[in-house]
């Protein structure tokens, strides 16, 4: 096999000379698609930049070499590097929708790119443009280029942008998390449309993602990568059926558990402490749930699933009180509920707390660990003083925090820290109800199992009761009692978690379920057959 | 901020000076401010290193006791605008509704009509003494840092964590004193430093109009005024205080463009 | 987008009301009396009451507000009260005199400032974009008299190469009128130039910090191009603002430039009524410029409407 792209020993430091990449080398043959796996931080898209000669936000390459076809990059020209940039690699980001220029018609982004290399005539660009957006199966690919990005959807300007990508026909794509910003639903389609075209024109590829079970279905060889350092490095069946490295191990175990455990959770539960029935909401004159009816019992997790824009968050927000159901009855604990928080005695906001997606901006930069777990302590119960550090210390325990932690910043702390801090804040309130809204999807895949392990222990150790709010079915499998899957604003199915997972009865909820990637390579083709057939 | 690039520092120089002179300028000055020690519009000579103004009176001496006048006159301007236009922006954020509507919309009324105008018009009607010079000029300023402070605050206010308190349970004054100033501090007092300049050009405008700080009071503005058919003689006396004006909102530009760079990141710097 | 252009419209002339209404309590309900300020130390009690008559001050402030507002929709300001000769007929002129100052420097200033600050954003960090910055830092933060000072001295008095008082008169030549004007036409220039040029950078570096212009480096495109056909367009409804409010800058920066140069002109008229605090024709100048900032800020914000493409390609039906 003839190498396409050979790095060797690659360093890549911030301008402030933090060094994020410690020497990477790999090779990528022609036609082959190489996976780089890791969490947040561990140098993957600087990696996947880095190839095509780019350092993100003032980043540089400080050491080694990139040889792309033959033609050495690190230390190139300007020139040379813009040369080779999107005419023989090019780069398909996360989010279509900001890399896209608003103010341009997509055929004028897309066909920018031959036309400035001069490696296609104007009409020749166009035609080749218009064969992408056969291949991507692109609805009317004659006015679809007239289109400016913002009036297509999510999922056609994802693959708009692969079509930009290989305008130049390049020899490598670097795919940044391509599908990760999709709905699972999409992301199939995207996922299988990304593969047939890559192996359609022969094209080589960087994947870049955190989703193991993504990546499984389109990499040939897989890169684990972490702080920057490559972790292992193998063919995809061997790193998934036998990984060698520690982390590597946890990484699949983590993931294949979620996956195949028994589904369902069985917790003890007591009477009704949340019922909702016929309730409708919307922002202005624009409807977002209609005829909700659910209940929510004491001790048990109720997980509420959908895609975005099937009103699962805005649902939260209407238990919440931030938006006053315009519709329908909400009681608690046996009394009506106030539809506004300000309409409720502070005892019964006590009662029920929130916890978010974001823990970046669910805390305030400028109050410490024990002032923000300290607060709810102080006003609720009254604790002043030395009663007071003791129960912040005894808090910060409870979540698995050193009690060093209870001065520092939040801006000094990691993501999952950080994600700990809101628990304890809630926990601080001694609540009846949690509802977590994608309290996970924000964090690395072991940091999110690490904190649905801390919620779990904490609804075992005090009978916590949680409304559990998710996009993703394989979060749910082992901590929900029941799972209630909404779509459009509408409940489609609600069942215990075990009958949903075995035995769905909607064929939206089943389609859901088929959209979960698996970890095991057949699955994409499995999915694909079952649909064609 | 590990490195405090040159004009920074220039900048601090400046205002350091200026403080200076703020605070002990009468206590520096070698003449009294009224008092004729020569002829006028002489030039430097040793003893009086900048000459002598219109009446023959002492350029540096005057310009000592200016400063405390222009400076303190803008500076009390300022903070009365900062406190009149935070916590009515704050609260307007937070409150929203119709108190924030009927505030929004009888500022943007107010900003709608250029600011020396608004002065114009009020001045003429209420004469120019100080206390209505620093009412007056703190009012119309404060509709910007109203401005600022509620689109501050509302940015502030539509976090999660703000939301956090609000479902707590927390009062308005915890709201404003816990969650939204000291996150909002930053761009707060990057303005200060912008108001300041622009309220100070602009005192020491009224005054060479005629219509800010009246004689016998020394101030920057007035003696350029003052001193400005010198010029038609090829003389340098009027550019002396005019020359003054200028290093304090140099040295002020100079420092809040410090504060405020590095805000921004560009994509392609490392291409 | 038409519905869009039509409320900022209707906006417009609630705010051309709003400000008569201001102007008006500004002038006549603050508690200055007129009377007292135009008879000065002659007054007496008697004097007072019959000149309060005369003006028609015993009226109720709203009569007296309705009056005016009718007589400005038919163009008329009132008299004067220091010469009692209608605002209108002494306002107009040298209202155009301004105008004709502030086209001119606009004209030269706006075209130049722009493109510069693209220029800047363009060569960010270098030689160029720091000169350019230093040395607009710095013209903003000089006063315009002093600008205007140093001008009379250096192209004036030392060289004799243009006259150092804006002197115009009706039936100048036009060779005189820009020989006259040039020195002020310079200073609000400088001003101006420096102000456009400095928050046309910034917004366009802002633009800079998007994931569409890193796409736009990753085709590799060159820095100009991104800076020209990705970073700009985008920046345009910013810089539209940022124009209009520096001519909304010019319009009452001609009031001290004026001064300076003793020109003829609506911000020198202004000050003169404050000095002797003539009323009407305080009102009469207060209520232009008023107008004019606001025309141009609603002509700003339709520009911004007009050049959003989200608003000016809404998503198609049914995509």
């Amino acid at each position: 096999m003839s190498e396409i792209l050979k790095i060797r020993d690659l360093r890549v430091e911030t301008a402030s000379g933090l060094e994020l990449l410690h020497g990477i080398s790999l090779d990528l043959a022609k036609g082959e698609i190489l996976g780089l796996i890791g969490e947040s931080g561990a140098g993957k898209s600087t990696i996947g930049l880095a190839a095509m000669g780019y350092g993100r936000g003032g980043c540089r390459i400080s050491g080694g070499t990139i040889e792309l076809a033959g033609t050495e990059l690190a230390s190139a020209s300007l020139r040379q590097r813009e040369a080779v940039r999107g005419a023989r690699i090019a780069y398909v980001a996360q989010s279509a929708a900001a890399a896209f220029n608003p103010a341009q018609r997509l055929e004028q982004q897309i066909v920018e790119g031959p036309l400035r290399h001069g490696v296609m005539t104007a009409a020749e660009a166009r035609a080749w443009m218009l064969e992408l957006f056969t291949a991507l199966q692109l609805p009317e690919p004659e006015a679809f280029g007239r289109r400016y990005p913002h009036q297509v959807s999510g999922g056609q300007l994802q693959r708009a942008m692969v079509a930009m990508a290989m305008a130049c026909k390049p020899d490598i794509l670097v795919l940044d998390e391509p599908t990760t910003a999709l709905d699972v639903t999409t992301q199939i389609e995207v996922l299988a449309l990304l593969r047939e075209t890559i192996h359609k024109y022969g094209t080589s590829a960087l994947y870049i993602t955190h989703d193991l079970a993504v990546i499984a279905q389109i990499a040939d060889r897989l890169i684990v990568l972490r702080d920057g350092a490559e972790i292992e490095s193998g063919t995809t069946e061997q790193i998934l059926e036998a990984p060698r490295h520690e982390y590597t191990r946890r990484l699949v175990a983590e993931r294949a558990e979620s996956l195949t455990a028994a589904p369902g959770a069985h917790h003890r539960t007591g009477e009704t402490l949340l019922a909702l029935s016929g309730v409708a909401a919307g922002y202005g004159s624009k409807p977002v749930l209609a005829g909700i009816d659910l209940t929510v019992r004491r001790g048990e997790t109720v997980a509420i699933v959908g895609e975005s824009g099937s009103g699962k968050s805005t649902l939260a927000r209407v238990v919440a009180g931030l938006l006053p159901p315009s519709e329908g009855l909400l009681d608690f604990a046996d009394a009506p509920l106030p539809p506004s928080y300000t309409k409720r005695p502070r005892d019964l906001l006590r009662r029920i707390q929130l916890i978010y997606q974001l823990p970046d901006v669910a805390l305030n930069p400028r109050q410490s660990v024990a002032e923000t777990i300290g607060r709810p302590l102080e006003l609720y119960r009254g604790l002043k003083g030395r009663a007071l550090r003791a129960e912040v210390a005894h808090l910060l325990g409870l979540i698995g925090l050193a009690p060093e932690m209870a001065d520092r910043l939040p801006g000094a702390l990691s993501g999952g820290q950080k994600q700990r801090v809101c628990i304890a804040r809630a926990l601080a309130a001694k609540p009846d109800l949690m509802i977590c809204d994608e309290v996970t999807s924000a964090l690395d895949p072991l940091v999110a199992e690490e904190i649905l392990r801390l919620l779990r222990r904490l609804q075992d150790d005090f009978g916590m009761t949680y409304l559990f709010i998710t996009h993703d079915l394989s979060v749910v499998r082992r901590l929900a009692d029941r799972t209630v899957v909404m779509q459009q604003g509408r409940i489609v199915e609600a069942a215990e978690t075990e009958t949903l997972f075995t035995a769905p009865q909607e064929a939206y909820t089943q389609r859901l379920l088929d959209s979960v990637p698996q970890l095991d390579r057949g699955w994409l083709d499995r999915v694909l057959t079952a649909r064609g057939g | 901020m590990n490195r405090i690039p040159l004009t920074a520092w220039i900048g601090l120089f400046l205002i350091g000076l200026n403080l200076v002179l703020f605070l002990f300028g009468p206590l520096l000055a070698p003449f009294g401010q009224e008092e004729i020690v020569g002829a006028p519009f002489d030039g430097p000579m040793p003893g009086h290193w900048l000459g002598f103004d219109q009446n023959g009176r002492d350029m540096l001496s005057r310009l000592l006791y200016g400063a405390q006048m222009s400076i303190g006159v803008s500076l009390g301007a300022v903070v009365l605008s900062f406190s009149i236009g935070i916590p009515l922006g704050f609260f307007a954020a937070i409150r929203g509704g119709w108190v924030d509507l009927a505030l929004s919309r009888l500022v943007d009324t107010v900003m709608s009509i250029p600011v020396l105008i608004s002065a114009l018009v009020v001045l003429q009607a209420l004469g120019s003494s100080l206390p209505v010079l620093i009412v007056t000029i703190a009012c119309l300023d404060s509709t910007r840092v109203f401005r600022l402070a509620r689109l501050v605050a509302q940015g502030i206010n539509v976090m999660e964590y703000a939301e956090v308190a609000r479902l707590r349970g927390e009062g308005l004054w915890w709201m404003i004193r816990k969650e939204i100033l000291p996150n909002a501090l930053p761009p707060l007092v990057a303005e200060f430093g912008m108001r300041f300049c622009f309220t100070f050009l602009f005192v020491a405008g009224l005054s060479y109009l005629g219509l800010g700080v009246q004689p016998p009071f020394a101030d920057w503005g007035g003696m350029v005024r003052d001193n400005q058919q010198g010029i038609l003689y090829g003389l340098y006396a009027p550019l002396f205080p005019a020359a003054a004006i200028a290093l304090v909102t140099i040295g002020v530009n100079l420092v809040v463009d410090w504060m405020l760079a590095g805000r921004t990141i560009v994509q392609g710097d490392n291409r | 987008m038409t519905t869009l252009i039509l409320k900022r419209l209707g906006l417009g002339l609630f705010t051309l009301w709003l400000v008569s209404v201001l102007v008006f309590a500004g002038t006549e309900i603050l508690p200055g009396d007129v009377a007292g300020a135009i008879l000065g130390q002659n007054a007496t009690p008697e004097s007072l009451a019959a000149l309060r008559t005369q003006l028609g001050l015993d009226e109720p402030a709203l009569m007296r507000y309705l009056g005016w507002l009718g007589g400005i929709t038919h163009g008329d300001l009132g008299q004067s009260l220091a010469n009692h000769r209608p605002v209108a007929e002494l306002l107009w002129p040298r209202f155009w005199n301004t105008m004709a100052l502030a086209a001119y420097a606009g004209v030269i200033a706006i075209p130049l400032a722009v493109s510069l600050g693209i220029l800047a954003a363009a060569r960010r960090g270098r030689f160029f974009d720091r000169f350019a910055n230093i040395a607009a830092l710095a013209l903003v933060s000089l006063p315009e008299y002093f600008l205007g000072l140093l001008l009379i001295l250096g192209l004036s008095v030392r060289t004799g190469w243009l006259p150092s008082l804006a002197d115009t008169y009706e039936g100048m030549g036009l060779v005189d009128w820009f020989r006259a004007t040039t020195l002020p036409m310079l200073v609000l220039v400088m001003v101006t130039m420096a102000q456009i040029l400095r928050m046309t950078r910034t917004t366009v570096l802002g633009v800079m910090d998007q994931p569409y212009i890193e796409t736009a480096f990753l085709k590799g495109l060159r820095n100009g191009r991104v800076v020209l056909r990705h970073a700009t367009p985008n920046a345009a409804a910013p810089i539209v603002n940022v124009v209009s409010f520096n001519i909304a800058y010019l319009i009452t920066g001609v009031v001290l430039v004026e001064a300076v140069f003793n020109y003829n002109g609506l911000g020198r008229f202004m000050v003169d009524a404050v000095s002797k605090r003539d009323l009407p024709m305080v009102q009469g100048a207060a209520i232009v410029f008023g107008a004019a900032y606001v025309l141009l800020n609603m002509i700003a914000d339709i520009a911004a409407i007009a050049l959003n493409p989200r608003l000016r390609h809404p998503r198609a039906k049914g995509a």
